[in-house]
């Protein structure tokens, strides 16, 4: 009996999580690596190993322009899969991401803003913008999360709701802005609403990085908390975790990053919707296993989306926000059919 | 002749010292909102060592918010907790969790976990942060599993389960936190007549074989007598009655613990049963 419950779980051990993740993350590495290569391979020129080693020019092209878009492809996209799998678990809900929530919204009002009122010299990179950006973030999650709730509870359905709306005001508002800026700046703001990962060099993916990090160490400390308010914040409490410290972590790590990657970027929607479901649906549910697979995936996913838009259709270059909506907008209303229950709430 | 008079104080000091309640509240008072209602007023009460209460009331009547104060997850404005001896406050969030499982009332999930990760979350508090359950983890999940004999969900998702095979699973959480106390917010609320009794009959024995304190909240009053060991019986905010179930299920109490005559009690064959006038 106790034998042959010892080979039981013995047999079950594999299933723990840490192995799990283990597993996980040395299959996604090998995907990052893959796509990273093909990300690199092409591009309105593929790229010529030969004339990498001879051309200078080819030398300046691939270091100063394709590596670094590459990369940054890559940061953005591990960003948003990274916030978009801890809002789902904070907020209990499959379809949160920073779109759906109004938070990229509110940080892309708060960076025009910014932009209008000339605090930037250059429309992406200053510091000023990535803090308008973080604020605007900040005050959409918060009030979005504040229409939602009542008493212990958070109305998905009005979650959602709430989000989407809260991202067409800030669109309006950041139409206004653009108005009634001087033409100058109306063309900067313009020119970045499209979003786009056009960067030279690697100076501005420096800067990004002294947000972008700190929001990701706090997330990624937080993931055991959040595995624990997937199921409900009295569980969680009861489990020892300080739902409201937590809470709050999650709120400033998700601002942050978000406003960081919509101040550079623009708003690139889907990916924190797509990429976290991708890992669920194949690694389990474990929001520890989730949001460090989200991160590497979502790199993965959007240095393959920003290829396409770099190469596909023979149009030049497409805002890489177009291809991430085409492939997650049907996602998303695919989930919400799914998940009517939530919806009808 | 006087060294034994001693010997069998002494005695009964020891005995009483070991039977000391586990949870002692003296004067609680809890409002949700600064300066509003007060929920829970002027509260004291000792929930008995090793022995299985309930607490009992009308709809509205603060059980829940006391058992949450009790547990630690709110902090009362007013009065003071002691668990096993130390302030409750004085004893920090994890090493609670590792002493006090606190089972709410919902038990639903959004988000498809499996029964094995649902019941290993009960191990968090035993887990380092960055570090992921052990194969000795697996081992006490299994058993907490077997002690409410659903073992057999362990692949399941918990989805898939029936209200009162959710029930079993957070029941089976709360164990593998391996607690001394069990704080369960009307666990028997969602399930028929066969999953409630088997609910009080994995209680009881939890408490008759491992010792386990436990305090539940529940409207099952033809479940509780002879199967539990105390009664808390609450009335706006307050502890109205206490003591055996035999003492606190008679027909003055509950009407005015219920506010409502029609309530009445009767001893039946070495239990009591309930019931309302219609």
């Amino acid at each position: 009996m106790t034998l042959n419950r010892k080979s039981k779980i013995a047999n079950q051990i594999s299933s723990l999580a840490g192995r799990r993740l283990r597993r996980a993350l040395a299959l996604l590495f090998i995907t990052l690596v893959v796509s990273t290569l093909i990300a690199l391979w092409v591009g309105y020129q593929p790229l010529d190993l030969a004339a990498l080693r001879t051309d200078e020019t080819a030398r300046t092209l691939f270091f100063r322009l394709r590596l670094p878009r590459v990369v940054m492809a890559g940061i953005i996209g591990a960003s948003l899969a990274l916030v978009g799998g801890a809002l789902q678990a904070l907020f209990r809900n499959p379809l949160a991401e920073p779109l759906t929530l109004g938070v990229s919204g509110g940080g892309a009002f708060g960076a025009s803003l910014a932009i209008a009122l000339g605090l930037g010299a250059k429309v992406a990179g200053t510091p000023l913008i990535f803090v308008a950006a973080f604020l605007g973030a900040g005050a959409a999650v918060l009030l979005v999360y504040h229409l939602a709730r009542t008493g212990p509870v958070v109305l998905p359905g009005t979650l959602l709701l709430a989000g989407i709306v809260l991202n067409l005001i800030a669109g309006a508002g950041v139409v206004l802005i653009q108005y009634l800026s001087e033409y100058g700046r109306a063309l900067q703001i313009l020119r970045w609403m499209i979003g786009s990962l056009d960067v030279v060099g690697f100076d501005l993916l420096w800067r990004m990085l002294i947000f972008l990090v700190p929001g990701w160490i706090a997330l990624i400390w937080a993931a055991r908390d959040l595995h624990l308010l997937a199921v409900d914040e009295e569980t969680a409490a009861s489990l020892g975790v300080d739902v409201r410290h937590s809470e709050r972590l999650v709120y400033v790590a998700s601002s942050l990053i978000v406003g960081t990657t919509v101040a550079v970027g623009g708003q690139i929607g889907f990916v924190g919707l797509i990429v976290p479901h991708a890992v669920r649906s194949v690694f389990g549910e474990d929001v520890r296993i989730v949001l460090p697979c989200s991160f590497i995936l979502g790199a993965a996913f959007l240095m393959l989306a920003d290829a396409i838009a770099r190469t596909a259709f023979g149009v030049g270059e497409l805002p890489v926000g177009a291809i991430t909506a085409l492939a997650g907008g049907p996602v998303f209303l695919w989930l919400l059919r799914r998940q009517q229950r939530l919806a009808a709430i | 002749m006087m060294g034994e008079a001693t010997r069998g104080v002494d005695a009964l000091q020891a005995k009483n010292k070991s039977v000391r309640p586990l949870i002692e509240a003296r004067g609680l008072r809890y409002a949700y909102a600064a300066g509003g209602l007060d929920v829970i007023r002027d509260v004291s009460l000792d929930v008995p060592r090793g022995q299985l209460s309930a607490l009992i009331g009308a709809n509205g009547s603060g059980k829940s918010t006391l058992v949450r104060l009790l547990g630690g997850l709110v902090k009362p404005q007013h009065g003071e907790i002691t668990f096993d001896g130390a302030r409750l406050q004085t004893i920090n969030a994890r090493a609670r969790a590792t002493r006090i499982a606190y089972l709410p009332q919902t038990t639903s999930s959004v988000f498809p976990f499996t029964v094995r990760e649902m019941v290993l979350m009960g191990r968090t508090p035993y887990t380092a942060r960055f570090r992921f359950e052990q194969p000795h983890d697996l081992e006490v999940a299994h058993s907490a599993l077997q002690a409410v004999d659903a073992l057999h969900l362990i692949e399941r998702s918990v989805m898939e389960l029936s209200g009162g095979e959710r029930q079993l699973v957070a029941l089976a959480r709360a164990l593998a936190q391996e607690p001394e106390c069990l704080l369960l917010d009307e666990p028997s609320a969602a399930l028929d007549l066969k999953h409630r009794a088997g609910l009080v009959r994995h209680l009881r024995r939890l408490c008759d074989e491992r010792g386990m304190t436990a305090l539940v909240v529940t409207h099952d009053l033809l479940l509780l007598d002879p199967a539990f060991d105390y009664l808390f019986a609450m009335r706006d905010g307050t502890v109205a009655a206490s003591g055996a179930p035999v003492h606190v299920l008679t027909d003055d109490v509950l009407a005015s613990v219920y506010g409502d005559a029609n309530i009445r009690a009767r001893r039946l064959g070495g239990r009591t049963v309930v019931w309302s006038e219609l």
